[in-house]
């Protein structure tokens, strides 16, 4: 008997397995996707120009990309920056540390990217595709002298519920970003960059509210549905977005990177966008 | 000589042989009355047949239909019987039913639930009102687990793949002793006991088309009958109506009741609703006779009479074969049964959960959207080991017996849904009987047993093993199958069952001379061979009770002698061992039934109902 | 009517290594049936545990081309014509022999868990519960005890920690008594402490391979997770229930 094969013909060490099918797809296909989005994420990030579109810049309306919403400060000099009156508190300071860029995205980006950190749907997919605990069903697992699952370091998992209070915030800001994207100049209109953006907060708010945490504070805690028909009714719907958390969280990722590409092109002059204001 | 004193030996007050929801249930019961109480199974804890099934138990809480109550109960079950149910047994099954449902509520089981949050029950085939507590459609394994789970924490000891042989008995004949075999490991183990309690189920695997896993072989029967115990109704097989019959792997698997009583309907290939052409003369008033009230029954089951696809068991089986010869049978000689075009998708997965899956995943069929192809498949044994009905006590003292194994409750006919009541019941009763019978009658002495006889059963054992050559059990049991499939089947002659019995005693050489390869340890072969001796006990039981009753009564129909007989309405056959090891097979009339039961029994419907009588 | 090629592990604790067996297969046979056949024709003493087979008793649980599976619902056509079908004992729990693996430890953790505890029925001595308040429970209650959620979890099947963590089986069982409507006992602490929790990382393999398709991951382990949560991880909670009371089973009180 080979040395590495135990008893009843298993093999044991990571990514052994008996398995006959392509079970390695899946775990790859999340690893490229992810590190894809990881790197264009930090590299829009540290960019900070090109997330806005609107003709002139005053009054109501205009796209602003997702990664840069809510503008907390801004640094009006960049090209296709929001104007100042758009920011919430103003223009970066002067003592703003220069290893630090001015770019609106780092000072909010964290929020999302804890609420998908900690969701568990990516909880499983990074697992598996990154630290191969383990890597597929039935494919040996990275060897790991004492494993301790989430109790220690992972025991940070358990803050998804305030990641998600601000996940929530977050999907009102985004509504509120896709209405100001049909107006321009105080203007109503649609563009294709309005729909994108519409669809964004969509997809995003079908995320958040089909958040395992979000189920169980709506209605998974109690144990008597009967007594509370509202709490039924929001946990079933909750429910129903929750089966299909996976495609939920693709989507609305996705959806998210393609939004913030899209306001770029547009507002570098890279593309035009299609509207009605002309 | 083999050293018997080398065998393991451990002890218990009361051993229970089977797993499955009597046993378990008497187990319970005998550890309550702070007893010692061990379990024997051939499986692993909560594998036994009773997962398996899928209607619900029948009990008259009259949650759904206020107008039942135990008298109606009892009417249903002894009318099932075609009045050959235990009078004492079919009252204490329909007066305790619905106490034992209650109790399996508290310790965890969740049933299907009512508006006003109570027990739901469904109809089902031969009982007058909504009577079936359940879980969709997997209520067996609901009370297997309930009763697992309850069980476990009450300090019974189980011990799993483990093997009944043979039951010790005392200079006195009392029961002293249980001889067991580890599946595992190929070792012999001995209970030292004050009694027994058998529940091992039934013996479908005598048969080749059943709903009986292989651990059905009649053991309970079997090793009663060889200490002692008396035999009674085995001639009464049910066959139940619906069982699949495509792929060929799976003919025989149970396809639930609950399908008819959640509105299924039978067809032939010509797309009759042929049932209606069956009725029997005593439940014609009760019977639906056309499609309008039929259908109108599924929306209004109090102004209208039942389709007669819930006609009992025997009736709609005979149907559905008399069309299969009549070459209106569905391409795999079976009929439809179609629930597709009755209710919607959602309806019928919710409803059916179990029936979707199985015929998805193990015939391709959708039921949401194609009719099921069914057919008989032997199901259950009305027969079995005779007791008594207050404390299912056998012939040999200390030995008690419940559950499948046990005769009386269900005379000719059971009736769907009186079998997890039953288990519940009477496995409760026969924990009760075994301890008062320890605490009581039995007194202190001491378990003793012969150990040349415990040698004798331990070498009938190993020389299967041991032999240089010998047949190979499987295909001894592939001819016994044939045997019973062919010759004691669901319509039967007496020229076929003589040959049956011809055929069966021919075998036995070969059952005497079978061989298993290998070793001892978790050897399927060598259980195999051990399993036959009980199933050619049984099925020589089944096929001589069958030979003596010259009538057609409920299960049993015999093509020769059609029609119920008088002479036959008020006794039993009863099987035991003779003193020369030959098997007894005699008539016994049954003493007269207590009036106020009989006066129940025959009352119409209308005044039970009106309080005249009973 | 074709030959097949089966590879079965034949052997005990000891040491073994796959046999290979050429086996009829006729059509709408499933993975077991063609076992059954080598076992009458070919090798009368291998072992392997099956019962009901009809996917109800969870019996038969191997592994199948590297997939946890009941060997009874597994149809042969889902393989091709050509392909050599191995089968192999559950991974997670000590060989006994061929496809026969001891798997008394998960007994011993149903026994750890303490049964149900109900409060005083109602005055007619029935209990109440509504339908929609035992939905979830009748999910978790379809379980048939085949142990291939325990099988597949890297946890027990990898890491071999038996000792911290009970497997999906019995935390989808903690779940059902956790929900219960009408048990009284405050079970979040032991379901941390006791039963591990935390161990889980929710990969989901569980889910995946139940035969019964109950949603362990989703349905009862992460909700245990967010009553978990609820407990110790939530400073808002914490400080509700030390405002407003409330505490022990509160699932069960409100």
């Amino acid at each position: 008997m080979n040395s590495s094969t135990l008893i009843g013909g298993h093999k044991a060490g990571l990514n052994t397995t008996m398995r006959t099918d392509k079970w390695w797809i899946g775990p790859l296909l999340s690893l490229s996707i992810l590190t894809g989005f990881l790197i264009y994420a930090t590299w829009a990030l540290i960019q900070g120009d090109h997330y806005w579109v609107a003709d002139t810049g005053q009054g109501f309306g205009g796209y602003l990309s997702p990664f840069f919403s809510p503008v907390l400060l801004v640094d009006p000099s960049v090209p296709g920056a929001v104007p100042e009156s758009h920011a919430w508190f103003g223009t970066f300071p002067s003592w703003w540390p220069s290893f630090i860029p001015a770019s609106p995205a780092v000072l909010i980006l964290m929020f999302p990217a804890m609420f998908r950190f900690t969701c568990y749907y990516y909880r499983k997919t990074y697992y598996r595709a990154f630290t191969g605990t383990p890597p597929g069903c039935s494919v040996g697992a990275l060897p790991q002298k004492n494993y301790r699952g989430e109790t220690r370091f992972l025991l940070v998992q358990n803050l998804h519920r305030y990641a998600l209070y601000f996940a929530i915030i977050f999907v009102v800001i985004l509504s509120y970003d896709a209405v100001q994207a049909f107006f321009r100049d105080g203007k109503f209109g649609v563009g294709v960059g309005s729909i994108i953006l519409t669809l964004n907060a969509i997809f995003l708010a079908c995320y958040t509210f089909g958040c395992h945490s979000f189920r169980h504070l709506i209605g998974g805690s109690t144990n008597k549905f009967s007594c509370s028909a509202a709490r039924y009714t929001a946990w079933k719907g909750c429910t129903k977005l929750n089966e299909k958390h996976m495609n939920w969280a693709w989507t609305s990722l996705f959806w998210v990177a393609g939004s913030d590409v899209y306001v770029r092109l547009v507002s570098s002059g890279v593309i035009t966008d299609y509207n009605t204001w002309g | 000589m083999l050293d018997v004193s080398e065998i393991k030996t451990i002890e218990h007050d009361v051993v229970v042989i089977g797993a499955g929801g009597a046993g378990l249930r008497a187990a319970i019961e005998a550890s309550s009355r702070g007893l010692n109480t061990g379990i024997v199974c051939k499986s692993l804890l909560g594998k036994a047949h009773t997962v398996m099934a899928e209607g619900g138990m029948a009990a008259a809480l009259g949650n759904v239909d206020s107008r039942d109550n135990w008298k109606v109960h009892f009417r249903d079950t002894i009318r099932g019987s075609k009045f050959l149910a235990s009078w004492r047994m079919a009252e204490l099954h329909a007066k305790n039913a619905p106490a034992r449902v209650r109790e399996l509520e508290a310790w965890g089981a969740v049933f299907d639930r009512t508006k006003d949050g109570r027990i739901n029950q469904r109809n089902f085939g031969g009982h007058r009102y909504p009577r079936l507590a359940h879980v969709g459609d997997r209520t067996g394994l609901e009370l297997i687990r309930t009763l697992q789970d309850h069980g476990i924490h009450q300090g019974i000891q189980v011990h799993m793949e483990c093997k009944v042989l043979n039951l010790l008995t005392d200079a006195d004949g009392a029961i002293s002793g249980v001889l067991c075999l580890w599946r595992e490991t190929g070792r012999f183990m001995l209970i030292r006991c004050k009694a027994v309690i058998m529940a091992t189920g039934g013996g479908g695997k005598c048969w080749k088309i059943t709903s009986n896993s292989w651990e059905y072989t009649g053991d309970g029967a079997a090793i009663a009958y060889d200490v002692g115990a008396e035999l009674m109704d085995l001639e009464f097989t049910q066959f139940h109506p619906t069982g699949m019959v495509w792929p060929p792997s799976v003919r025989g698997t149970l396809v639930t009741e609950g399908v008819r009583g959640e509105g299924g309907i039978l067809l032939n290939s010509e797309g009759e609703r042929f049932m209606f052409r069956y009725i029997p003369e005593r439940f014609a008033s009760e019977t639906a006779d056309t499609i309008e009230e039929a259908d109108a029954w599924l929306t209004d089951d109090k102004n209208n009479r039942r389709p007669p696809e819930l006609l009992t068991r025997d009736v709609v089986a005979r149907a559905i074969l008399a069309e299969v010869k009549a070459g209106r049978g569905s391409p795999h000689g079976g009929a439809f049964l179609d629930i597709a075009n009755r209710r919607d998708p959602a309806f019928i997965k919710k409803k059916l959960p179990s029936m979707y899956h199985q015929f998805k995943e193990l015939a391709e069929v959708d039921i949401t959207k194609q009719a099921m192809e069914v057919g008989p498949t032997l199901h259950y044994f009305m027969g079995g080991i005779r007791v008594d009905a207050d404390t299912q006590e056998t012939a040999v003292p200390g030995l008690f017996a419940c559950g499948e194994c046990a005769a009386g409750l269900h005379g000719a006919n059971r009736l769907g849904g009186n079998s997890l009541s039953d288990l519940l019941v009477f496995g409760h009763l026969a924990g009760s009987g075994a301890a008062d019978y320890i605490e009581g009658r039995r007194g202190d002495k001491a378990a003793e047993f012969n150990p040349e006889v415990v040698a004798k059963h331990v070498r009938a054992a190993t020389s299967i093993l041991n032999r240089e050559s010998g047949p190979n059990p499987y295909l001894v049991h592939d001819k016994l199958q044939l045997a019973m499939q062919e010759n004691a089947g669901i319509v039967r002659t007496g020229e076929q069952l003589k040959e049956a019995i011809a055929q069966l005693t021919a075998l036995q050489p070969e059952v005497d001379q079978v061989k298993a390869d290998g070793a001892s340890q978790y050897n399927a072969g060598w259980h195999e061979a051990l399993d036959l001796s009980s199933m050619m006990i049984t099925s020589l039981a089944v096929a001589k009770a069958a030979l003596m009753r010259e009538e057609s009564r409920g299960a049993h129909t015999r093509l020769d002698f059609e029609g119920e007989r008088a002479e036959w309405g008020n006794a039993n056959v009863v099987t035991k061992k003779g003193s020369d090891g030959e098997m007894i097979v005699q008539r016994e009339e049954r003493p007269a039934p207590p009036p106020e039961l009989e006066a129940i029994a025959r009352a119409t419907i209308e005044e039970l109902e009106s309080g005249t009588v009973g | 009517m074709s030959k097949r090629t089966f590879r079965i592990w034949r052997g005990n604790a000891e040491g073994g290594d796959f046999q290979t067996y050429e086996q009829e297969s006729s059509e709408g046979m499933v993975v077991l049936d063609v076992i059954h056949g080598i076992q009458a024709e070919q090798a009368n003493d291998m072992a392997v545990r099956w019962n009901c087979k009809a996917g109800k008793c969870g019996s038969c649980s191997v592994e199948i081309n590297g997939k946890p599976k009941l060997a009874c619902m597994t149809r042969m056509n889902m393989y091709a014509e050509d392909e050599v079908i191995t089968v192999q004992p559950m991974k997670a729990f000590p060989v006994i022999k061929d496809l026969v693996t001891d798997v008394s430890w998960n007994y011993e953790q149903n026994k750890r868990i303490k049964p149900l505890q109900p409060g005083k029925p109602e005055a007619d001595g029935d209990y109440r519960m509504a339908q929609e308040d035992i939905d979830r429970n009748q999910e978790f209650r379809k379980c048939i005890e085949c142990y291939l959620c325990q099988d597949v979890c890297h946890i027990l099947r990898d890491h071999g920690k038996t000792d911290v963590f009970v497997g999906p089986r019995f935390m989808h069982r903690l779940a059902d008594l956790a929900m219960h409507p009408l048990d009284t006992r405050d079970r979040v602490p032991e379901i941390v402490e006791e039963f591990g929790s935390g161990y889980c990382n929710i990969t989901r393999c569980c889910t995946d391979v139940c035969p019964e398709h109950i949603n362990i991951t989703d349905n009862a382990i992460i909700p245990l997770k967010e009553r978990v949560v609820d407990r110790y991880y939530d400073p808002i909670a914490m400080l509700g229930r030390k405002l407003f009371g409330g505490g022990k089973s509160s699932e069960n009180t409100d």
